[in-house]
């Protein structure tokens, strides 16, 4: 059974990994605001003007 | 801030979608054959390639790696691109990305059905195969993470998120699932053996589900269920609690698809109660999901897009909620090795991600194509007959499960099996079969409906391969304190991350050297009468293994009373100490096989090889007439034995030296016991004569495939001899 040491390693790597991912984010201040990225999304496809062709 | 254009990379996505439709088709047919095969069991009578146990992964790999993968692939480069305001990093990688994956698929399609397989489930293709899929997926990672890095949008959309989960977990889990010591070009034995492979395995195998066929689609739900509603999603918090909780503890849950097996108690235990906690987190998903529709309903009358979204998270609800009632043990005792299973993944696939797909699908082509959906009735006509497919499939699946395992389990008042013939507990379920084929073939008609649809929409649209967007330069802080700075500098000026990252590469580092030993040592077996195979033996259990005889037959009786009744002795960890790969199954379609050995005679084999329903009337195991034809290649077996004793098998160098003589000789103790069965002895003295007077290549029977594979069945479970204890107990 000694494998099981092999995977909580893994297991818990990738934990950790996440887990640093986490603190990161949220330090880095992605979760202060709540609600804006849920509508900005929504509004991306908007067609623009090719700049260098309508001049 | 300077505004900055840029093109969307659509030609990607595109050609991701044109693989998705085309291997969804393949995928679902291969499985509706096998849905046939239950009915029909001989339908492909004599065609090696054609067999029930070589289509099976065939079919399970078509539909995970080959249509989920795509569709993956597909919504992600485009929701990516679109979230981040930037395109794809590399378009090479973007292109290596694609060939890459589908000369995989490729490769499977033509690897598998040749019955080269490693048998561990959804990890089936060898060695060659696997660094080819790991290549593949560092370079979606790569490109995937490069382009954030380069990204206008500093804040990381929900969907993001999921996706570089997903590239993080998938990588480790399809290393460490796949190490494995090769023998020749496709052919290689798992590192590991008995429960510890089995563990691998479903750590594996339960992580596969987890975030291959749902976190990216979770990630993708997120971007298009807002996108296709036109309104955000209904807690963006949720979305962002519902991420971290789920891989936080998606990755611990993997025992519960081992248990009453010969895993380790706690182990069982642990993973139950990690799997009851998901319940959480996944519910939470999917009323997220749901309620992002609250005041759009009136939409999904309406849409075709929303209804299939409806109904794919609708089946991701019901799925994850079966998931843990499935994990008790109580419900799991009767549902494991049934067809319950079969419905419960069929819920995920079909609804959960192939309605999924459908509907993203829908969504993207008319405004990749800057068009609209050809035919919305068509849409309409591909939505009630897939649903009713999806219920037509699942529904009899349940019931047969249900049915079948409780005949299992019933007994007679005097203490009998009251189905001792594991046939009629199969003949009972026939009906379900039927229904399942016919659901089956109605999600398909439903699917080429759609190829149709989709191809006329892109054929009255005008395809944009690199659209054209706009976005504000992503303020950089601090530019100057970074100037000609490079990257070892910038780590080094960030001391934890540094010491994060030298740390994961010692572990790794350290993982890698120290395994391997302790796996050796471990395997000294517990049990010592267990010796391992012969090499006839060995050679007949690579055939079982070619064959894929392991997706219809178990080899682990679970420690109940209906089981050892049935059965014999319960199974013990440790008869699997030499065992690389184990080879435990999880479906019996068949009786289980562990307790086979020396039960039947062993032209009692034979025969059931040649015609299974001459020997057991309305079976429905197709016959294996080529391996009675064919010769054994006994080329490999001293490397095959060479590799087991570097896997830690006690094979001496004397028996290593004898491998040949030692086939020999077993080969034609097992010729001599047929030639008792004078039918035999007669149709093969006629085979004889004819090839001699006709000048053809006689292979004696000792040399035949046959004979190695009979070798190995009647040595199964047979080592640690409970019979003769059983019997003298029972005195």
């Amino acid at each position: 059974m000694s494998v099981i040491y092999l995977l909580l390693t893994l297991s818990i790597l990738v934990a950790i990994v996440f887990f640093i991912a986490f603190i990161y984010s949220v330090k880095k201040g992605q979760y202060d605001d709540s609600y804006t990225p849920s509508v900005r999304m929504l509004f991306d496809d908007e067609l623009v003007k090719d700049v260098k062709k309508n001049k | 801030m300077e505004m900055q254009q840029f093109y969307y990379d659509n030609k990607i996505v595109k050609k991701f979608i044109y693989a998705t439709l085309i291997w969804g088709i393949v995928g679902f047919s291969v499985g509706l054959l096998l849905a046939f095969m239950f009915l029909f069991p001989n339908v492909t009578d004599g065609i090696s390639w054609l067999s029930f146990g070589r289509l099976r992964p065939l079919h399970t790999n078509a539909v995970i790696f080959a249509f989920v993968g795509n569709a993956i692939y597909a919504g992600v480069y485009y929701s990516l691109q679109r979230l981040l305001k930037a395109r794809m990093a590399s378009n090479f990688l973007s292109n290596f990305n694609f060939w890459g994956w589908q000369a995989i698929i490729v490769a499977a399609a033509i690897t598998l059905p040749l019955g080269y397989t490693s048998s561990k489930e959804y990890a089936e293709l060898e060695w060659p195969i696997d660094i080819m899929i790991a290549l593949v997926w560092v370079a979606f990672g790569v490109n995937m993470i490069w382009t954030i890095l380069q990204r206008r949008q500093r804040h990381l959309y929900v969907a993001i998120w999921f996706y570089l989960g997903t590239f993080v977990t998938v990588a480790v889990l399809h290393i460490f699932n796949s190490l494995a010591l090769p023998v020749s070009f496709l052919k290689s034995y798992s590192v590991y053996a008995g429960v510890q492979d089995a563990l691998v395995q479903w750590w594996y195998g339960h992580n596969a589900v987890a975030f291959f066929l749902t976190t990216p689609f979770l990630g993708l739900m997120y971007y298009f269920v807002p996108k296709a509603a036109n309104r955000p999603v209904y807690s963006y918090r949720l979305s962002i609690v519902h991420f971290w909780s789920l891989i936080f503890i998606y990755i611990w849950a993997g025992p519960h698809h081992l248990l009453y097996t010969s895993l380790p108690n706690w182990a069982q235990n642990l993973g139950v109660a990690f799997s009851i906690m998901l319940l959480a987190p996944s519910w939470g998903g999917m009323i997220n999901g749901l309620l992002t529709l609250r005041g759009a309903w009136d939409k999904v009358r309406t849409d075709p897009v929303l209804k299939f979204m409806v109904v794919a998270i609708t089946g991701y609800g019901m799925a994850t909620f079966e998931g843990p009632m499935l994990s008790l043990k109580n419900v799991n005792a009767i549902a494991h090795f049934s067809d319950w299973i079969i419905a419960h993944v069929h819920v995920g696939a079909l609804a959960w991600n192939g309605f999924f797909t459908f509907g993203m699908l829908y969504w993207m082509i008319p405004r990749m194509f800057k068009t609209t959906l050809y035919s919305k009735g068509l849409a309409n006509f591909h939505f009630w007959i897939g649903t009713l497919g999806i219920i037509l499939y699942t529904l009899p699946m349940y019931v047969a499960g249900f049915v079948q395992a409780s005949m299992w389990k019933q007994f007679n008042p005097d203490g009998s099996l009251t189905y001792g013939n594991f046939l009629e507990t199969v003949n009972e379920i026939i009906p379900m079969y039927w229904m399942r084929a016919i659901g089956g073939t109605m999600f398909i008609i439903g699917a080429i409906v759609m190829l149709y649809n989709v191809v006329r929409t892109v054929k009255q649209g005008s395809g944009v391969e690199d659209e054209l967007a706009e976005a504000a330069a992503l303020t950089k802080i601090s530019k100057h304190r970074r100037k000609g700075e490079g990257y070892h500098t910038w780590l080094e000026r960030k001391p934890i991350k540094l010491t994060i990252f030298a740390t994961i590469a010692i572990l790794i580092g350290g993982v890698i050297q120290i395994v391997p030993t302790l796996l050796v040592k471990s395997n000294i077996p517990t049990i010592s009468s267990v010796k391992p195979y012969t090499p006839l033996e060995l050679e007949g259990r690579d055939l079982y293994i070619r064959e894929g005889c392991v997706g219809c037959h178990s080899q682990m009786v679970r420690p109940f009373r209906s089981e050892v009744e049935r059965y014999g002795e319960y199974s013990k960890a440790g008869e699997f100490v030499y065992d690389h790969p184990f080879l435990w199954g999880s479906k019996r379609t068949g009786p289980d096989l562990h307790r086979i050995g020396s039960k039947y005679s062993d032209s009692w084999h034979l025969n059931h090889f040649y015609d299974p329903q001459s020997i057991s009337p309305g079976s429905i195991m197709p016959s294996y007439k080529w391996l009675i034809r064919s010769k054994l290649d006994k080329s490999n077996t001293v490397t095959k034995m060479e590799a087991m004793v570097s896997l830690g098998v006690p094979y001496s160098d004397e028996e290593i030296a004898n491998a040949q003589a030692l086939m020999d000789a077993q080969g034609k103790q097992i010729e001599e016991n047929l030639y008792q069965d004078p039918d035999f002895a007669e149709s093969y003295e006629a085979d004889k004569k004819y090839a001699k007077e006709n000048g053809q290549d006689f292979v004696e029977m000792k040399d035949r495939e046959v004979v190695a594979i009979i070798a190995y069945i009647q040595r199964l479970g047979t080592d640690i001899k409970v019979k003769d204890e059983q019997k003298i107990s029972k005195k």
